[in-house]
């Protein structure tokens, strides 16, 4: 197609300068409360894009999310920090060399975390993604769940199960929402290039791409590699944001609830993503009170840690069986839909509210 | 006239059943030969050799000299072997166009991080893909539905967009399996005329693959017949006509049209 620089390009470049801006001005002014909340649905929504360029576009359903994040989030920690603190919380054994020496800024360690986390899809995805459907599921899911017991198991690389503390804090809102805007560029870019049709056409019919002269295998692995580089990024930030981590974060909940985030807004749309990221944000925050007493018409109701998580798979599996499509289904935000409807409202003369346009490209 | 494919002892066993044993095929450039049977015979299993999706338990195939056994379905795709199949295999939520587009991809040679970032090389082939498809859709009648999702379009059409985004890998040698199975008279025609067309204009050797009696006796001047996976009979549509063994195999039993 022909190279657009219109219009529709113009307003994307504003809309991403907006919502920079916007960020710079809350990582200053929000309380701190709600800055982590909006901090989480940036790294939520990383999580959610990279799950549906795997899955949504080129349907390997993969459970190595938890896994890669991990990879990421620990490769952020133990880059950061300095050897001081290390030394000082490695009770089991003591930090191991190279782990011991190292303190890198935080942009290279960024880019190392979605490296490394690179580096293991390749490793996860080479012999697991020769495998289809079910045995893929059951590939990636052990993948996952050796990584999460490597960590608790090697204390003089990870600290193992007493997990690691002090982590630097140094990403913010901006350094988030920049990631989250790299990341839907990039998985957009690749969807609308040939790769990206190649990428649709296994999701549809691994056959039919065959014998159109697709390498199945290897453009699994290209969709599997960059989804777990960004997955290991937004690890990375998790890492930044939690300033604390342990194995069991990176259990199967985590995939779990990027799963649901991606059913909830539409599987296979990248606005989907973003709206539906918002959304388990919000709701995951919320449901909080769950896993506290609460009371039912005078009756004390005891909290139970917990509630929440099963109350989202709840959400899950209602919505897998009333409401597949998902919040977005397929469609995307374009700016054209936008214009098609101010002019729709404007010929109409209704004075009915304009649809306040959600972040996004066209 | 050279030979573009060299089949000998080509032979396909699925544990104790033998799906086809000892297939021979010399097929000359530019020929148009129909491969016939009843059904269950092994003509999709030949297919399945040929185009790389079953590896032969025994046999050779020779592409235009080049050894094809062992070969990946998108290698043999890139060799210049294109394939439909019987049962439409579109990607029907994808538009016409998409779908010739996508069969361009196996020649274009861009990195994923050129195609990501629409680097100079990446936007050349994509607009060198852009005018190969839109010749094509315009040569094969289909550019009007070029833009339409091929899962919405009448059953005829489906068919001439899967053989159009077969073509679109630029094939040497096309393998059309039953393409006009399941169609009324006219449609029937109409691919008859489409598939003696494309073998004209794009310079097709093709193999056939057909139920349809009238589209292989009316198409192709050389025939062989299969039953129970061996090679019965072999020759010009009179002859096939008139052999005793394929009248009892497989046209006694449609009528003998």
């Amino acid at each position: 197609m022909k190279p657009r620089f219109n219009v529709q390009w113009l307003l994307s470049a504003l809309g991403v300068a907006a919502v920079m801006l916007f960020m710079y001005w809350a990582d200053r002014n929000l309380d701190p409360y709600k800055a982590r909340l909006l901090n989480l649905w940036a790294i939520n929504a990383i999580f959610a894009v990279t799950f549906n360029l795997i899955y949504g576009y080129t349907g390997q359903f993969s459970l190595a999310h938890a896994g890669l994040a991990g990879v990421g989030a620990y490769t952020m920690a133990l880059l950061t920090m300095s050897p001081v603190t290390k030394a000082n919380m490695y009770l089991l054994e003591p930090p191991m060399w190279p782990i011991s020496v190292v303190r890198w800024p935080f942009l290279p360690s960024l880019l190392a975390s979605g490296l490394v986390a690179a580096l293991f899809g390749l490793i996860a995805g080479g012999p697991s993604l020769r495998l289809r459907g079910d045995y893929l599921v059951m590939a990636t899911f052990g993948f996952s769940e050796i990584v999460r017991i490597v960590i608790s198991g090697l204390p003089s690389i990870t600290n193992g199960a007493l997990g690691l503390k002090n982590i630097p804090k140094i990403a913010n809102n901006a350094w988030a929402w920049g990631m989250v805007i790299l990341t839907v560029f990039v998985t957009k870019r690749l969807k609308e290039s040939s790769y990206g049709r190649a990428l649709r056409a296994i999701g549809g019919d691994e056959i039919a791409a065959e014998a159109a002269g697709v390498n199945l295998f290897s453009h699994k692995l290209l969709a599997f590699v960059v989804s777990a580089f960004f997955t290991g990024i937004g690890g990375a930030l998790l890492a930044n944001l939690l300033t604390a981590l342990e194995p069991k974060l990176f259990s199967s909940a985590l995939t779990t609830g990027v799963i649901t985030t991606v059913v909830l807004g539409g599987i296979g749309s990248l606005t989907g993503n973003i709206i539906g990221s918002g959304i388990y944000t919000l709701l995951f925050e919320l449901l909080r009170t769950l896993d506290q007493p609460w009371k039912l018409a005078g009756y004390t109701i005891p909290g139970r840690y917990g509630t929440r998580v099963f109350a989202i798979s709840l959400v899950l599996l209602l919505m897998m069986l009333y409401y597949r499509r998902g919040l977005m289904g397929r469609n995307e935000f374009t700016w054209d839909a936008v214009f098609a409807r101010i002019r729709s409202v404007l010929t109409r003369g209704s004075a009915s509210s304009a649809e306040t346009a959600e972040q996004g490209e066209a | 006239m050279e030979t573009i494919l060299d089949i000998s002892g080509l032979t396909m066993r699925f544990g104790g059943l033998v799906a086809v044993s000892d297939f021979d095929l010399q097929m000359e450039k530019g020929e148009l030969v129909g491969l016939i049977g009843p059904n269950g015979s092994g003509k999709t299993t030949v297919f399945n050799m040929i185009s790389g999706f079953y590896r032969p338990t025994a046999g050779s195939i020779l592409f235009e000299g080049k050894d094809m056994v062992g070969l990946r379905p998108d290698q043999v795709v890139a060799s210049g072997v294109a394939r439909i199949f019987q049962n439409n295999r579109l990607f029907t939520d994808f538009t016409v166009y998409d779908n010739v587009m996508l069969s361009q991809h196996v020649r274009m040679k861009a990195s994923p991080a050129a195609a990501v970032l629409r680097l100079p090389i990446y936007a050349r082939q994509e607009a060198e893909a852009h005018e190969t498809a839109m010749s094509l859709l315009a040569s094969l009648g289909l550019k009007a539905v070029a833009h339409e999702q091929a899962g919405s379009l009448p059953y005829g059409l489906q068919r001439k967009v899967e053989v159009a985004r077969a073509l679109a890998t630029k094939p040497r040698l096309l393998l059309l399996d039953e393409p006009a199975t399941g169609m009324s008279v006219e449609e029937v025609t109409d691919m008859m005329d489409f598939i003696l067309r494309i073998q004209e204009e794009f310079s097709l050797t093709i193999l056939l693959v057909e139920h349809t009696m009238r589209v292989v006796m009316g198409c192709c001047p050389r025939m062989l017949v299969l039953n129970y996976g061996k090679t019965i009979c072999k020759g010009t549509p009179e002859q096939v006509q008139c052999d005793p063994q394929v009248i009892t195999a497989y046209l006694g039993e449609e009528g003998g049209q």
